[in-house]
Protein backbone atom coordinates (compact mmCIF):
# COMPACT_ATOMS: atom_id res chain seq x y z
CA UNK A 1 0.00 0.00 0.00
CA UNK A 2 0.97 3.61 -0.37
CA UNK A 3 -0.87 6.59 1.12
CA UNK A 4 0.37 9.99 -0.01
CA UNK A 5 -0.29 13.08 2.10
CA UNK A 6 0.26 16.72 1.20
CA UNK A 7 0.75 19.22 4.03
CA UNK A 8 0.93 22.73 2.53
CA UNK A 9 2.10 24.45 5.74
CA UNK A 10 2.19 24.19 9.54
CA UNK A 11 -0.90 26.31 10.11
CA UNK A 12 -3.46 27.73 7.74
CA UNK A 13 -3.02 31.47 7.32
CA UNK A 14 0.74 31.39 7.83
CA UNK A 15 1.21 31.16 4.06
CA UNK A 16 3.26 28.94 1.77
CA UNK A 17 4.87 29.43 -1.65
CA UNK A 18 2.45 28.53 -4.44
CA UNK A 19 5.31 26.81 -6.30
CA UNK A 20 5.82 24.39 -3.36
CA UNK A 21 2.13 23.58 -3.27
CA UNK A 22 1.98 22.99 -7.04
CA UNK A 23 4.94 20.64 -6.71
CA UNK A 24 3.06 18.81 -3.94
CA UNK A 25 0.02 18.42 -6.20
CA UNK A 26 2.23 16.94 -8.94
CA UNK A 27 3.16 14.12 -6.53
CA UNK A 28 -0.50 12.99 -6.57
CA UNK A 29 -1.54 13.13 -2.92
CA UNK A 30 -4.51 11.06 -1.72
CA UNK A 31 -5.38 13.86 0.70
CA UNK A 32 -4.49 17.51 1.39
CA UNK A 33 -4.54 18.37 5.07
CA UNK A 34 -3.65 21.31 7.25
CA UNK A 35 -3.88 22.35 10.87
CA UNK A 36 -5.67 25.58 11.73
CA UNK A 37 -5.08 26.14 15.41
CA UNK A 38 -3.12 25.80 18.58
CA UNK A 39 -3.07 26.71 22.27
CA UNK A 40 0.41 28.10 21.75
CA UNK A 41 -0.55 31.71 21.31
CA UNK A 42 -2.43 31.71 24.58
CA UNK A 43 -6.00 31.52 25.89
CA UNK A 44 -7.19 34.79 24.32
CA UNK A 45 -8.12 33.10 21.03
CA UNK A 46 -10.19 30.27 22.48
CA UNK A 47 -11.54 32.64 25.16
CA UNK A 48 -12.72 35.33 22.76
CA UNK A 49 -13.46 32.99 19.82
CA UNK A 50 -11.21 35.08 17.59
CA UNK A 51 -8.70 33.73 15.06
CA UNK A 52 -4.98 34.44 15.28
CA UNK A 53 -4.45 34.88 11.55
CA UNK A 54 -6.23 37.44 9.38
CA UNK A 55 -9.19 36.57 7.20
CA UNK A 56 -7.39 37.62 4.02
CA UNK A 57 -4.26 35.55 4.73
CA UNK A 58 -6.42 32.55 5.59
CA UNK A 59 -8.52 32.99 2.47
CA UNK A 60 -5.43 33.05 0.27
CA UNK A 61 -4.23 29.70 1.68
CA UNK A 62 -7.68 28.09 1.61
CA UNK A 63 -8.27 29.18 -1.99
CA UNK A 64 -5.12 27.44 -3.24
CA UNK A 65 -6.02 24.32 -1.26
CA UNK A 66 -9.63 24.20 -2.47
CA UNK A 67 -8.55 24.68 -6.09
CA UNK A 68 -5.80 22.05 -5.72
CA UNK A 69 -8.23 19.60 -4.16
CA UNK A 70 -10.69 20.20 -6.95
CA UNK A 71 -8.06 19.60 -9.66
CA UNK A 72 -7.20 16.16 -8.22
CA UNK A 73 -10.65 15.25 -6.79
CA UNK A 74 -9.12 14.29 -3.45
CA UNK A 75 -10.37 15.09 0.06
CA UNK A 76 -9.16 18.14 1.94
CA UNK A 77 -9.14 18.43 5.73
CA UNK A 78 -8.54 21.52 7.85
CA UNK A 79 -8.34 20.95 11.61
CA UNK A 80 -8.81 23.28 14.61
CA UNK A 81 -10.38 26.03 12.51
CA UNK A 82 -10.06 29.60 13.71
CA UNK A 83 -7.17 28.94 16.14
CA UNK A 84 -9.20 27.90 19.21
CA UNK A 85 -11.33 25.38 17.35
CA UNK A 86 -14.62 26.51 18.89
CA UNK A 87 -17.86 27.01 16.95
CA UNK A 88 -17.03 30.64 16.12
CA UNK A 89 -13.77 29.57 14.44
CA UNK A 90 -15.46 26.78 12.54
CA UNK A 91 -18.16 29.12 11.22
CA UNK A 92 -15.52 31.68 10.27
CA UNK A 93 -13.59 29.10 8.21
CA UNK A 94 -16.84 27.77 6.68
CA UNK A 95 -17.84 31.25 5.51
CA UNK A 96 -14.44 31.81 3.91
CA UNK A 97 -14.68 28.47 2.08
CA UNK A 98 -18.21 29.25 0.85
CA UNK A 99 -17.07 32.65 -0.39
CA UNK A 100 -14.14 31.09 -2.28
CA UNK A 101 -16.44 28.44 -3.78
CA UNK A 102 -18.80 31.15 -5.03
CA UNK A 103 -16.02 33.28 -6.46
CA UNK A 104 -14.16 30.40 -8.10
CA UNK A 105 -17.17 28.32 -9.14
CA UNK A 106 -16.21 25.30 -7.02
CA UNK A 107 -18.59 22.54 -5.93
CA UNK A 108 -18.02 20.02 -3.15
CA UNK A 109 -19.63 18.19 -0.27
CA UNK A 110 -18.70 20.05 2.89
CA UNK A 111 -18.66 18.56 6.40
CA UNK A 112 -18.26 20.59 9.57
CA UNK A 113 -17.19 18.54 12.58
CA UNK A 114 -17.80 20.56 15.74
CA UNK A 115 -15.31 20.52 18.62
CA UNK A 116 -17.00 22.98 20.99
CA UNK A 117 -18.40 21.21 24.03
CA UNK A 118 -21.81 21.39 25.61
CA UNK A 119 -21.50 22.40 29.27
CA UNK A 120 -24.41 20.19 30.38
CA UNK A 121 -22.71 17.18 28.77
CA UNK A 122 -19.43 17.94 30.52
CA UNK A 123 -21.10 18.43 33.90
CA UNK A 124 -22.81 15.07 33.48
CA UNK A 125 -19.51 13.36 32.69
CA UNK A 126 -17.88 15.19 35.62
CA UNK A 127 -20.53 13.89 38.03
CA UNK A 128 -20.01 10.39 36.66
CA UNK A 129 -16.30 10.66 37.46
CA UNK A 130 -15.45 10.43 33.78
CA UNK A 131 -13.37 13.60 33.66
CA UNK A 132 -9.86 13.13 34.94
CA UNK A 133 -7.08 15.66 35.61
CA UNK A 134 -3.78 15.42 33.78
CA UNK A 135 -0.62 16.49 35.58
CA UNK A 136 -0.36 19.40 36.26
CA UNK A 137 -3.95 20.64 36.09
CA UNK A 138 -5.93 23.55 37.52
CA UNK A 139 -8.75 22.59 39.92
CA UNK A 140 -12.09 21.58 38.39
CA UNK A 141 -15.69 21.67 39.53
CA UNK A 142 -19.08 22.28 37.93
CA UNK A 143 -18.83 26.05 38.42
CA UNK A 144 -15.55 26.12 36.51
CA UNK A 145 -17.22 24.34 33.61
CA UNK A 146 -20.15 26.75 33.78
CA UNK A 147 -17.96 29.88 33.97
CA UNK A 148 -15.73 28.96 31.04
CA UNK A 149 -16.25 31.16 28.01
CA UNK A 150 -15.50 28.24 25.67
CA UNK A 151 -14.49 24.59 26.10
CA UNK A 152 -13.36 22.41 23.22
CA UNK A 153 -12.55 18.73 22.98
CA UNK A 154 -9.57 17.63 20.92
CA UNK A 155 -11.05 15.12 18.47
CA UNK A 156 -9.30 12.03 17.17
CA UNK A 157 -9.27 10.81 13.58
CA UNK A 158 -12.55 8.86 13.88
CA UNK A 159 -15.13 11.67 13.49
CA UNK A 160 -13.16 13.03 10.52
CA UNK A 161 -12.96 9.56 8.93
CA UNK A 162 -16.71 9.19 9.41
CA UNK A 163 -17.33 12.44 7.55
CA UNK A 164 -15.15 11.20 4.68
CA UNK A 165 -16.92 7.81 4.72
CA UNK A 166 -20.22 9.65 4.35
CA UNK A 167 -19.01 11.40 1.21
CA UNK A 168 -17.42 14.67 2.32
CA UNK A 169 -14.86 16.20 -0.04
CA UNK A 170 -13.90 19.02 2.30
CA UNK A 171 -13.87 18.54 6.07
CA UNK A 172 -13.48 21.52 8.37
CA UNK A 173 -13.14 20.63 12.02
CA UNK A 174 -13.28 22.29 15.40
CA UNK A 175 -10.45 21.48 17.77
CA UNK A 176 -8.69 18.33 16.61
CA UNK A 177 -5.41 16.77 17.62
CA UNK A 178 -2.93 18.22 15.11
CA UNK A 179 -1.96 14.72 14.04
CA UNK A 180 -5.54 13.38 13.58
CA UNK A 181 -6.02 15.57 10.55
CA UNK A 182 -3.07 13.91 8.79
CA UNK A 183 -3.35 10.34 10.14
CA UNK A 184 -7.06 10.07 9.37
CA UNK A 185 -7.06 9.30 5.64
CA UNK A 186 -3.98 7.01 5.58
CA UNK A 187 -5.49 4.97 8.47
CA UNK A 188 -8.74 4.78 6.47
CA UNK A 189 -6.75 3.47 3.52
CA UNK A 190 -5.34 0.71 5.72
CA UNK A 191 -1.95 2.16 6.66
CA UNK A 192 -0.10 0.85 9.70
CA UNK A 193 -1.16 3.05 12.61
CA UNK A 194 2.34 3.50 14.06
CA UNK A 195 3.65 4.75 10.72
CA UNK A 196 0.57 6.84 9.92
CA UNK A 197 0.59 8.64 13.29
CA UNK A 198 4.34 9.21 13.24
CA UNK A 199 4.16 10.59 9.68
CA UNK A 200 1.26 12.77 10.86
CA UNK A 201 3.33 14.12 13.74
CA UNK A 202 5.95 15.24 11.22
CA UNK A 203 3.48 16.56 8.63
CA UNK A 204 1.53 18.67 11.09
CA UNK A 205 4.22 21.34 11.23
CA UNK A 206 4.68 21.61 7.46
CA UNK A 207 8.34 22.10 6.60
CA UNK A 208 9.46 22.39 10.24
CA UNK A 209 11.18 18.99 9.88
CA UNK A 210 13.60 20.44 7.29
CA UNK A 211 17.13 21.43 8.31
CA UNK A 212 16.60 25.14 7.61
CA UNK A 213 13.03 26.27 7.32
CA UNK A 214 13.54 29.69 5.80
CA UNK A 215 9.81 30.51 5.76
CA UNK A 216 6.49 28.69 6.33
CA UNK A 217 6.32 25.95 3.72
CA UNK A 218 5.04 22.42 3.16
CA UNK A 219 5.95 18.78 3.36
CA UNK A 220 4.94 15.51 1.64
CA UNK A 221 4.77 11.94 2.98
CA UNK A 222 4.52 8.52 1.38
CA UNK A 223 3.23 5.98 3.92
CA UNK A 224 3.93 2.38 2.83
CA UNK A 225 3.67 -1.12 4.32
CA UNK A 226 6.74 -1.05 6.55
CA UNK A 227 8.07 2.52 6.41
CA UNK A 228 7.24 6.07 5.42
CA UNK A 229 9.22 8.74 3.59
CA UNK A 230 9.03 12.50 4.17
CA UNK A 231 10.33 15.28 1.95
CA UNK A 232 9.95 19.06 2.08
CA UNK A 233 7.99 20.48 -0.88
CA UNK A 234 10.41 23.31 -1.52
CA UNK A 235 13.39 22.04 -3.58
CA UNK A 236 15.62 24.52 -1.71
CA UNK A 237 14.95 22.69 1.57
CA UNK A 238 16.07 19.26 2.71
CA UNK A 239 15.55 16.81 5.59
CA UNK A 240 18.19 14.70 7.29
CA UNK A 241 17.59 11.69 9.57
CA UNK A 242 18.55 13.95 12.48
CA UNK A 243 16.21 16.78 11.49
CA UNK A 244 13.28 14.37 11.18
CA UNK A 245 14.13 12.58 14.44
CA UNK A 246 14.39 15.98 16.15
CA UNK A 247 10.89 16.87 15.15
CA UNK A 248 9.34 14.55 17.76
CA UNK A 249 11.04 16.74 20.38
CA UNK A 250 9.17 19.86 19.36
CA UNK A 251 6.51 20.94 21.85
CA UNK A 252 6.34 17.49 23.44
CA UNK A 253 7.25 16.60 26.99
CA UNK A 254 8.25 13.04 26.07
CA UNK A 255 9.68 12.60 22.55
CA UNK A 256 9.17 8.84 22.58
CA UNK A 257 5.55 8.66 23.69
CA UNK A 258 2.94 10.95 22.16
CA UNK A 259 -0.60 10.51 23.46
CA UNK A 260 -3.58 10.52 21.10
CA UNK A 261 -7.24 9.83 21.92
CA UNK A 262 -7.04 6.14 20.94
CA UNK A 263 -3.60 5.38 22.29
CA UNK A 264 0.07 6.28 22.27
CA UNK A 265 2.46 6.78 19.36
CA UNK A 266 5.71 5.13 20.47
CA UNK A 267 8.85 6.19 18.60
CA UNK A 268 11.32 4.34 20.85
CA UNK A 269 12.15 1.87 18.07
CA UNK A 270 11.92 4.31 15.16
CA UNK A 271 14.84 4.15 12.76
CA UNK A 272 15.68 7.12 10.56
CA UNK A 273 17.73 6.85 7.36
CA UNK A 274 18.40 8.98 4.29
CA UNK A 275 16.14 8.07 1.36
CA UNK A 276 17.74 10.70 -0.90
CA UNK A 277 19.60 13.96 -0.45
CA UNK A 278 16.34 15.62 0.59
CA UNK A 279 14.07 12.83 1.84
CA UNK A 280 14.15 10.66 4.97
CA UNK A 281 12.83 7.14 5.52
CA UNK A 282 11.36 6.18 8.91
CA UNK A 283 10.54 2.65 10.07
CA UNK A 284 9.71 0.88 13.32
CA UNK A 285 7.24 3.36 14.85
CA UNK A 286 4.45 1.75 16.87
CA UNK A 287 0.97 2.64 18.03
CA UNK A 288 -0.27 1.15 21.31
CA UNK A 289 -4.03 1.23 21.74
CA UNK A 290 -5.08 2.64 25.12
CA UNK A 291 -7.36 0.71 27.47
CA UNK A 292 -9.76 3.64 27.51
CA UNK A 293 -10.46 6.09 24.74
CA UNK A 294 -9.95 9.66 26.03
CA UNK A 295 -10.54 13.16 24.73
CA UNK A 296 -8.46 16.04 25.98
CA UNK A 297 -10.29 19.22 26.93
CA UNK A 298 -9.17 22.80 26.52
CA UNK A 299 -11.03 25.60 28.22
CA UNK A 300 -10.67 29.33 28.72
CA UNK A 301 -12.27 31.67 31.23
CA UNK A 302 -12.38 35.43 31.53
CA UNK A 303 -10.05 36.71 34.27
CA UNK A 304 -10.96 40.39 33.96
CA UNK A 305 -10.03 43.54 32.09
CA UNK A 306 -6.61 45.10 32.11
CA UNK A 307 -4.94 48.44 31.87
CA UNK A 308 -1.12 48.50 31.93
CA UNK A 309 1.72 50.97 32.54
CA UNK A 310 5.29 50.67 31.27
CA UNK A 311 8.03 52.67 32.98
CA UNK A 312 11.83 52.57 33.21
CA UNK A 313 13.94 53.04 36.34
CA UNK A 314 17.57 54.25 36.10
CA UNK A 315 18.04 55.76 39.60
CA UNK A 316 20.62 53.65 41.52
CA UNK A 317 18.98 54.61 44.83
CA UNK A 318 15.69 53.01 43.75
CA UNK A 319 17.38 50.05 42.05
CA UNK A 320 19.21 49.01 45.21
CA UNK A 321 15.88 48.80 47.09
CA UNK A 322 13.63 47.96 44.17
CA UNK A 323 11.53 45.30 45.89
CA UNK A 324 10.78 47.34 48.98
CA UNK A 325 10.02 50.38 46.80
CA UNK A 326 7.58 48.34 44.72
CA UNK A 327 6.04 46.80 47.86
CA UNK A 328 5.53 50.34 49.15
CA UNK A 329 3.74 51.30 45.93
CA UNK A 330 1.58 48.20 46.13
CA UNK A 331 0.55 48.89 49.74
CA UNK A 332 0.17 52.65 49.33
CA UNK A 333 -1.96 52.16 46.23
CA UNK A 334 -4.36 49.92 48.15
CA UNK A 335 -5.18 52.88 50.38
CA UNK A 336 -5.25 55.36 47.48
CA UNK A 337 -7.77 53.20 45.59
CA UNK A 338 -10.28 53.69 48.43
CA UNK A 339 -10.41 57.39 47.58
CA UNK A 340 -11.02 57.29 43.84
CA UNK A 341 -14.43 55.62 43.80
CA UNK A 342 -16.43 57.98 46.04
CA UNK A 343 -19.74 56.89 44.51
CA UNK A 344 -19.22 53.26 45.46
CA UNK A 345 -19.52 51.70 48.89
CA UNK A 346 -16.24 49.84 48.39
CA UNK A 347 -13.72 50.07 45.56
CA UNK A 348 -13.87 47.41 42.83
CA UNK A 349 -11.76 44.31 43.38
CA UNK A 350 -8.49 44.42 41.48
CA UNK A 351 -5.22 42.59 41.13
CA UNK A 352 -1.91 44.40 40.61
CA UNK A 353 0.84 42.43 38.85
CA UNK A 354 4.29 44.03 38.70
CA UNK A 355 7.02 42.67 36.41
CA UNK A 356 10.61 43.85 36.48
CA UNK A 357 12.23 43.53 33.04
CA UNK A 358 16.00 43.40 33.27
CA UNK A 359 15.78 41.21 36.34
CA UNK A 360 13.24 38.35 36.44
CA UNK A 361 10.23 39.35 34.32
CA UNK A 362 10.93 36.59 31.81
CA UNK A 363 11.71 33.63 34.07
CA UNK A 364 10.08 34.51 37.40
CA UNK A 365 10.85 31.87 40.02
CA UNK A 366 13.01 29.92 37.54
CA UNK A 367 15.53 32.81 37.22
CA UNK A 368 18.89 31.93 38.83
CA UNK A 369 20.23 35.52 38.60
CA UNK A 370 17.34 37.43 40.14
CA UNK A 371 19.56 38.76 42.97
CA UNK A 372 21.75 40.90 40.70
CA UNK A 373 21.14 44.66 40.62
CA UNK A 374 20.98 45.86 36.99
CA UNK A 375 21.83 49.43 35.92
CA UNK A 376 18.29 49.96 34.66
CA UNK A 377 15.04 48.02 34.64
CA UNK A 378 11.72 48.23 32.89
CA UNK A 379 8.71 47.94 35.16
CA UNK A 380 5.38 46.74 33.84
CA UNK A 381 2.38 47.40 36.08
CA UNK A 382 -0.79 45.52 35.19
CA UNK A 383 -4.08 46.39 36.83
CA UNK A 384 -6.72 43.68 36.35
CA UNK A 385 -10.28 44.48 37.39
CA UNK A 386 -13.75 43.14 36.71
CA UNK A 387 -14.56 45.82 34.14
CA UNK A 388 -12.53 47.99 31.79
CA UNK A 389 -13.58 51.35 33.21
CA UNK A 390 -12.40 50.38 36.70
CA UNK A 391 -9.10 49.07 35.34
CA UNK A 392 -8.51 52.30 33.39
CA UNK A 393 -9.46 54.47 36.38
CA UNK A 394 -7.08 52.64 38.68
CA UNK A 395 -4.21 52.55 36.19
CA UNK A 396 -4.38 56.31 35.64
CA UNK A 397 -4.13 56.88 39.38
CA UNK A 398 -1.40 54.27 39.79
CA UNK A 399 0.77 55.88 37.10
CA UNK A 400 0.77 59.18 39.00
CA UNK A 401 1.08 57.52 42.42
CA UNK A 402 4.11 55.41 41.40
CA UNK A 403 5.76 58.27 39.48
CA UNK A 404 6.26 60.25 42.69
CA UNK A 405 6.59 57.42 45.21
CA UNK A 406 9.53 58.38 47.46
CA UNK A 407 12.69 56.63 48.66
CA UNK A 408 14.22 57.65 52.02
CA UNK A 409 17.60 58.71 50.52
CA UNK A 410 16.20 61.61 48.51
CA UNK A 411 14.69 64.72 50.17
CA UNK A 412 12.04 66.47 48.03
CA UNK A 413 9.69 65.45 45.24
CA UNK A 414 11.09 62.88 42.82
CA UNK A 415 9.93 61.50 39.46
CA UNK A 416 10.82 57.86 39.52
CA UNK A 417 9.60 56.33 36.29
CA UNK A 418 10.63 57.02 32.70
CA UNK A 419 7.39 56.66 30.76
CA UNK A 420 7.82 56.07 27.02
CA UNK A 421 4.19 57.02 26.32
CA UNK A 422 1.59 59.58 27.18
CA UNK A 423 -0.87 58.84 28.60
CA UNK A 424 1.26 56.42 30.59
CA UNK A 425 -1.49 53.83 30.89
CA UNK A 426 -2.60 51.57 28.02
CA UNK A 427 -5.98 49.86 27.79
CA UNK A 428 -5.26 46.18 27.28
CA UNK A 429 -8.81 44.77 27.14
CA UNK A 430 -10.14 41.40 28.35
CA UNK A 431 -7.74 38.79 29.76
CA UNK A 432 -8.35 35.05 29.70
CA UNK A 433 -6.75 32.02 31.29
CA UNK A 434 -6.62 28.34 30.40
CA UNK A 435 -8.66 26.54 33.03
CA UNK A 436 -8.60 22.88 31.96
CA UNK A 437 -5.94 20.24 31.50
CA UNK A 438 -8.26 17.26 31.73
CA UNK A 439 -9.49 14.30 29.72
CA UNK A 440 -13.01 12.95 29.26
CA UNK A 441 -13.78 9.27 28.81
CA UNK A 442 -16.68 9.30 26.32
CA UNK A 443 -18.80 6.29 25.31
CA UNK A 444 -17.37 6.46 21.80
CA UNK A 445 -15.13 8.70 19.66
CA UNK A 446 -18.12 10.46 18.07
CA UNK A 447 -20.49 11.62 20.84
CA UNK A 448 -18.59 14.85 21.55
CA UNK A 449 -18.22 15.88 17.91
CA UNK A 450 -21.50 16.42 16.03
CA UNK A 451 -21.18 16.80 12.26
CA UNK A 452 -23.19 18.87 9.80
CA UNK A 453 -22.95 18.41 6.09
CA UNK A 454 -23.87 20.64 3.19
CA UNK A 455 -23.72 20.40 -0.54
CA UNK A 456 -21.88 23.36 -2.01
CA UNK A 457 -22.94 23.79 -5.64
CA UNK A 458 -21.78 26.61 -7.89
CA UNK B 1 36.49 24.43 28.21
CA UNK B 2 33.69 25.62 25.98
CA UNK B 3 30.25 27.03 26.68
CA UNK B 4 27.30 24.74 25.94
CA UNK B 5 25.94 27.45 23.65
CA UNK B 6 29.07 27.25 21.48
CA UNK B 7 28.90 23.48 21.17
CA UNK B 8 25.18 23.07 20.54
CA UNK B 9 23.52 23.60 17.18
CA UNK B 10 20.44 24.83 18.99
CA UNK B 11 19.33 25.38 22.56
CA UNK B 12 15.65 26.22 22.86
CA UNK B 13 12.70 26.17 25.21
CA UNK B 14 9.02 26.00 24.33
CA UNK B 15 5.61 25.22 25.77
CA UNK B 16 4.60 21.60 25.52
CA UNK B 17 0.96 22.61 25.85
CA UNK B 18 0.00 25.43 28.25
CA UNK B 19 0.96 23.47 31.37
CA UNK B 20 4.45 22.17 30.65
CA UNK B 21 7.77 23.56 29.46
CA UNK B 22 10.34 21.67 27.45
CA UNK B 23 14.02 22.36 26.73
CA UNK B 24 15.94 20.94 23.76
CA UNK B 25 19.74 21.00 23.51
CA UNK B 26 20.69 19.71 20.05
CA UNK B 27 24.04 18.93 18.44
CA UNK B 28 25.26 18.58 14.87
CA UNK B 29 28.12 16.19 15.54
CA UNK B 30 27.81 12.81 17.22
CA UNK B 31 31.16 13.39 18.92
CA UNK B 32 30.09 16.69 20.48
CA UNK B 33 26.79 15.19 21.61
CA UNK B 34 28.64 12.30 23.30
CA UNK B 35 31.17 14.66 24.85
CA UNK B 36 28.44 16.76 26.45
CA UNK B 37 26.41 13.76 27.63
CA UNK B 38 29.47 12.11 29.15
CA UNK B 39 30.68 15.31 30.80
CA UNK B 40 27.56 15.32 33.03
CA UNK B 41 27.44 19.09 32.62
CA UNK B 42 23.70 18.91 31.99
CA UNK B 43 22.01 16.43 34.31
CA UNK B 44 18.75 16.50 36.24
CA UNK B 45 20.67 17.60 39.30
CA UNK B 46 22.39 20.51 37.53
CA UNK B 47 19.12 21.59 35.93
CA UNK B 48 17.28 21.54 39.25
CA UNK B 49 19.98 23.57 40.96
CA UNK B 50 19.95 26.13 38.15
CA UNK B 51 16.15 26.43 37.95
CA UNK B 52 15.42 25.92 41.63
CA UNK B 53 13.25 22.83 41.13
CA UNK B 54 12.67 19.47 42.83
CA UNK B 55 14.15 16.54 40.85
CA UNK B 56 10.95 14.50 40.77
CA UNK B 57 9.38 17.22 38.62
CA UNK B 58 11.97 16.86 35.87
CA UNK B 59 12.04 14.48 32.91
CA UNK B 60 15.43 14.26 31.16
CA UNK B 61 15.90 12.21 28.00
CA UNK B 62 18.95 11.55 25.84
CA UNK B 63 17.59 11.23 22.28
CA UNK B 64 20.42 9.64 20.32
CA UNK B 65 18.75 9.77 16.87
CA UNK B 66 18.18 13.50 17.25
CA UNK B 67 21.53 13.96 19.05
CA UNK B 68 19.65 15.91 21.68
CA UNK B 69 19.27 16.26 25.41
CA UNK B 70 15.65 16.99 26.25
CA UNK B 71 14.29 18.22 29.57
CA UNK B 72 10.62 18.73 30.44
CA UNK B 73 9.11 20.32 33.54
CA UNK B 74 5.66 21.40 34.69
CA UNK B 75 5.28 25.17 34.30
CA UNK B 76 5.63 27.02 37.64
CA UNK B 77 2.90 29.34 36.29
CA UNK B 78 0.53 28.16 33.55
CA UNK B 79 0.93 29.80 30.14
CA UNK B 80 -0.52 33.35 30.07
CA UNK B 81 -1.82 33.30 33.64
CA UNK B 82 -1.51 36.72 35.26
CA UNK B 83 1.92 35.97 36.73
CA UNK B 84 3.33 34.32 33.60
CA UNK B 85 5.88 36.34 31.65
CA UNK B 86 6.50 34.04 28.69
CA UNK B 87 3.37 32.83 26.87
CA UNK B 88 5.23 30.62 24.39
CA UNK B 89 7.88 29.58 26.91
CA UNK B 90 10.51 30.45 24.30
CA UNK B 91 12.94 32.38 26.54
CA UNK B 92 13.45 30.00 29.45
CA UNK B 93 16.67 28.37 28.24
CA UNK B 94 19.04 31.31 28.87
CA UNK B 95 20.77 29.87 31.97
CA UNK B 96 21.84 26.78 29.98
CA UNK B 97 23.78 28.68 27.31
CA UNK B 98 26.77 29.52 29.50
CA UNK B 99 27.27 26.09 31.13
CA UNK B 100 30.97 25.21 30.87
CA UNK B 101 31.80 21.90 29.18
CA UNK B 102 35.30 20.55 29.91
CA UNK B 103 37.50 19.44 27.00
CA UNK B 104 37.08 15.78 26.08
Amino acid sequence: MEARVLSPCGVIGSGFPESSFVRGLSMKPHVIACDGGSTDNGPAFLGAGKPNFSRSATKRDLKLMLQGRDSLSVPMIVGSCGTGGGDAGLEWARDICLEIAREEGLSFNLALVHGEQDKAYLKKRYKEGRIQALDPAPPLDEDIIENSTHIVGMMGDEPIAKALDEGADVVLTGRASDTSVFACHPVRMGADRGLAWHAAKILECGAACAVHRARPDGCFAWIRDDHFVVEPLNPQMYCTPQSVASHTLYENTDPYRITEPAGVLDTTRSAYSAESERAVRVAGSEFHTAERYSIKLEGAELVGYQSVIIGGVRDPMILKQLDSWLDGIREGFETRVQEIFPDRESPPAYQLTIRVFGRDAVMGTLEPESGRIPHEVGVLFEVTAEDQVSANTMAATLAHFALHYPVPEWGGLISTLAFPFTPAELEKGPVYRFNLNHVVYPDDPYEMFPTETMEVAN
Amino acid sequence: MAALGELAKLIRSKNAGPFNLTFDVMFDEEETYRRVVESNVLTKEVFCRLYNLAEEKVLLVHHDAARAIKISIPRPVFSCDLEDGDCYGGQQFGPLVGLEVPDA
